[in-house]
């Protein structure tokens, strides 16, 4: 695996251009590739740095050393030097004042670099996943003892509330909250559900959870019904996922055997029994309610909200439904503390997030990293930089659900609540980045044709506006929309957004905001101008 | 009582195997279905009226849930199954292409199964195998990381 050891920006604010800042990039990337560097050493343009007392930048991290005003023939000494000797420049550097740009907040990171944070993940490749005692001999089942024998459901409860942990599905619904709405129901029965129905496309790390740690989520799934009160529990498991499913079989049985499912675990009071429900191809079983009614035998059409499943679930009992990915925090939490675990990530959003990183860069790959990371520093250090040196355009996250990121959001730490600042969403950890030969209607396209194929049929407003949506996308890429297609896709975006009855409908409409938001210039173009600026769309398909 | 044959199989055994397995519950029909529409590759009328008698559940809401899941198929399929991944990551990474030559060497469009009953051609939203995209599935075979030259190589692979 290719590790960055350091990261090297040049400002390319417009001051910064006139005075040769790209003469400077370019050099610099001669340099670094002379000097056999460039597996190691990222480099990437950044705007709005926040001083322009010594422009053009270049800012090299993780020491975060800020060189300037730099010259074309500064560069060689300044690569042989510190990028390859290791030695700061002195009489380069700018005088010394504080960034307040968009960057201002990689200071703060001075002297290190964002690294991978395995906790959900920790065992993941590291343990035998069919084997039960490699997963004990890695504290496997000891939080669940610990759960059991030393503390009592509010307690475990109120760790979970303390830790901070968010609903890791793409709502980041806080967790313990959640585990707080069932445990005070009064019912003498009550269910935990797995959901793990992960078909966000470009979403796989509940597979990988699952497919290399299965324990993890039966442990977190035993301690959730001890918490709420159950003692009957599902996992939801997405019918294409056949490996995921034959070890986390395996992995039930192996409990039942050593007793940590079934009757009386540890010696208590406390009986778990545990079934696996594999789905049969639809994305809408991964919004809860659809998820209950599929567990139920029936069509996945999500149920109206309220009542919630938290009161009225499963065969209308209250029931607990989490994500893979929750409920893998939930041990370690347990463990170590909710103290230990607010060490990690940003204040609103504790812990890590698991990303899978797709699309137009040289390493696509999976990665956990603490929340508030941002898109800069996951194409930059983990992605290896854009494929064959092309611009970062857009970044869609989420899978499908998520919102399109312009390039100017790249700086925004990705965490629930600075993506809900700016107007956009996470999603379930899925980034598509894309360069500039991405035309965002050829990409809303694709995107509305999968909700449209997806919608259950349940409401109109998702039902008849997906289809809509589409046709409307088709007309704009033809060359047969006028500027009022334009305010109809955003009408019909806040209809999607306001109406629907479920998440499905919901986010089908972010997308067509987004590219209306962010690229209105490039929609246009393929209607006043007749041309699709990525040279994507044929504009000229309908005019004969 | 209706009884053909299909694939060799007959579909009463094919219902009665899956019966027999998940019992004859409500909640279970969905392992159900599944389990009929493996072993006949696809869910025949039929069969589907024996499940409803079963169950003592109306034809309708069988059909239903038949219908509804993309997994289930309640018409006959090719002796080769080819999905082929429309989500975005894989559009992004050069699925088009491989789109516009599956399409034309099997001379197929959506969900058309070819008049000599070798090939369907299926569009899935997500197969979940993202990481390796442009990804097509053929039967239970994946290809991941694809061109759109290596296309006629793999159908070739196929009797």
């Amino acid at each position: 695996m290719r590790t960055i050891r350091s990261m090297v920006l040049v400002s390319n604010d417009l001051i910064s251009m006139q005075r040769g800042a790209q003469d400077v990039y370019d050099r610099l990337q001669a340099e670094i590739k002379a000097y056999g560097l460039d597996q190691e050493i990222s480099l990437a343009m950044v705007s709005d740095v926040g001083r322009h007392d010594a422009l053009p930048l270049v800012i090299v991290y993780p020491e975060a050393v800020v060189y300037g005003p730099l010259k074309v023939e500064d560069v060689h000494g300044l690569v042989e030097e510190h990028l390859y000797k290791g030695r700061i420049v002195v009489n380069l550097q700018a005088s010394n004042r504080e960034l307040s740009g968009k960057i201002a907040w990689l200071n703060t990171r001075k002297g290190t670099l964002p690294a991978e944070q395995r906790i959900v993940l920790r065992r993941a490749g590291i343990i035998d996943p069919t084997n039960i005692e490699d997963y004990i001999l890695n504290d496997g089942y000891a939080t669940l003892g610990k759960a059991l024998t030393y503390m009592t459901p509010a307690q475990v409860i109120d760790e979970v509330k303390k830790s901070g942990l968010r609903g890791r599905g793409g709502a980041g619904f806080p967790t313990g909250t959640k585990w707080g709405f069932v445990a005070k129901e009064k019912s003498p029965k009550k269910y935990v559900i797995c959901n793990a129905d992960e078909s966000e496309p470009g979403t796989y790390k509940d597979r990988l959870i699952l497919e290399g740690d299965p324990h993890s989520i039966i442990e977190a799934l035993a301690i959730a019904a001890f918490a709420v009160g159950a003692d009957e529990g599902y996992i939801y498991i997405r019918g294409e996922y056949k490996l995921a499913q034959e070890r986390l079989k395996l992995a039930i049985l192996q409990a039942e055997e050593m007793g940590f499912l079934g009757q009386n675990i540890f010696g208590t009071a406390f009986n778990f029994d545990l079934r696996i429900h594999c789905g049969a191809g639809a994305y809408i079983c991964g919004e809860e309610t659809a998820l209950l009614e599929s567990i139920e035998g029936k069509r996945g059409q999500p149920r109206t909200r309220p009542p919630f499943p938290t009161t009225h679930g499963l065969f209308g009992k209250p029931t607990l439904v989490n994500n893979v990915e929750t409920l893998a925090n939930v041990p370690p939490i347990l463990l170590n503390g909710a103290t230990w675990y607010r060490s990690f990530g940003t204040l609103s959003s504790p812990g890590t997030k698991v990303f899978t990183i797709l699309g137009n860069v040289n390493t696509t790959r999976l990665i956990e990293v603490p929340m508030g990371i941002t898109l800069r520093e996951v194409i930059g250090i983990y992605a290896h930089g854009m494929k064959n040196g092309a611009n970062f355009k857009l970044a869609q996250t989420g899978g499908s659900s998520g919102s399109i990121i312009p390039a100017s959001l790249q700086d925004t730490p990705m965490d629930f609540d600075s993506f809900a600042k700016a107007g956009v969403a996470l999603g379930s950890g899925a980034l598509l980045i894309c360069n500039e030969d991405t035309c965002v209607v050829d990409l809303a396209k694709v995107l509305l044709n999968f909700f449209r194929t997806e919608s259950c049929g349940k409401c109109f407003p998702c039902r008849i506006g997906t289809q809509r949506a589409c046709e409307m996308l088709e007309a704009i890429a033809d060359g047969r929309a006028t500027l009022k297609t334009l305010d109809q896709l955003m009408d019909l975006s806040t209809t999607l957004v306001n109406l629907s009855n479920c998440g499905l409908g919901q986010t089908a409409g972010t997308p067509l905001k987004d590219i209306l938001t962010y690229f209105r210039a490039e929609v246009e173009a393929h209607i006043r101008l007749g041309v699709c600026p990525a040279g994507v769309c044929n504009t000229t398909e309908a005019v004969q | 009582m209706p009884v053909e044959t299909i694939n060799g199989h007959r579909v009463l055994e094919a219902v009665n195997a899956a019966l027999d397995r998940h019992g004859a519950s409500r909640e279970e029909l969905i392992p159900i279905l599944n389990q009929v529409n493996q072993a006949l590759g696809y869910l025949p009328a039929e069969a589907l009226s024996e499940i409803s008698l079963r169950l003592k559940e109306p034809l309708s809401s069988v059909l239903g849930v038949a219908s509804f899941y993309s997994m289930l198929s309640t018409r006959p399929r090719g002796r080769h199954v080819v999905q082929f991944c429309e989500s975005a990551p894989c559009h992004v990474a050069g699925g088009r292409e491989v789109w516009e030559t599956l399409r034309e060497a099997l001379k197929l469009a959506t969900d058309e199964t070819s008049p000599d009953g070798k090939w369907t051609l299926i569009t899935a939203s997500c197969l979940g195998i993202c990481g390796v995209e442009p990804v097509v599935i053929i039967d239970d075979d994946v290809y991941g990381n694809l061109t759109a030259d290596k296309i006629p190589e793999i159908l070739a692979r196929y009797s």
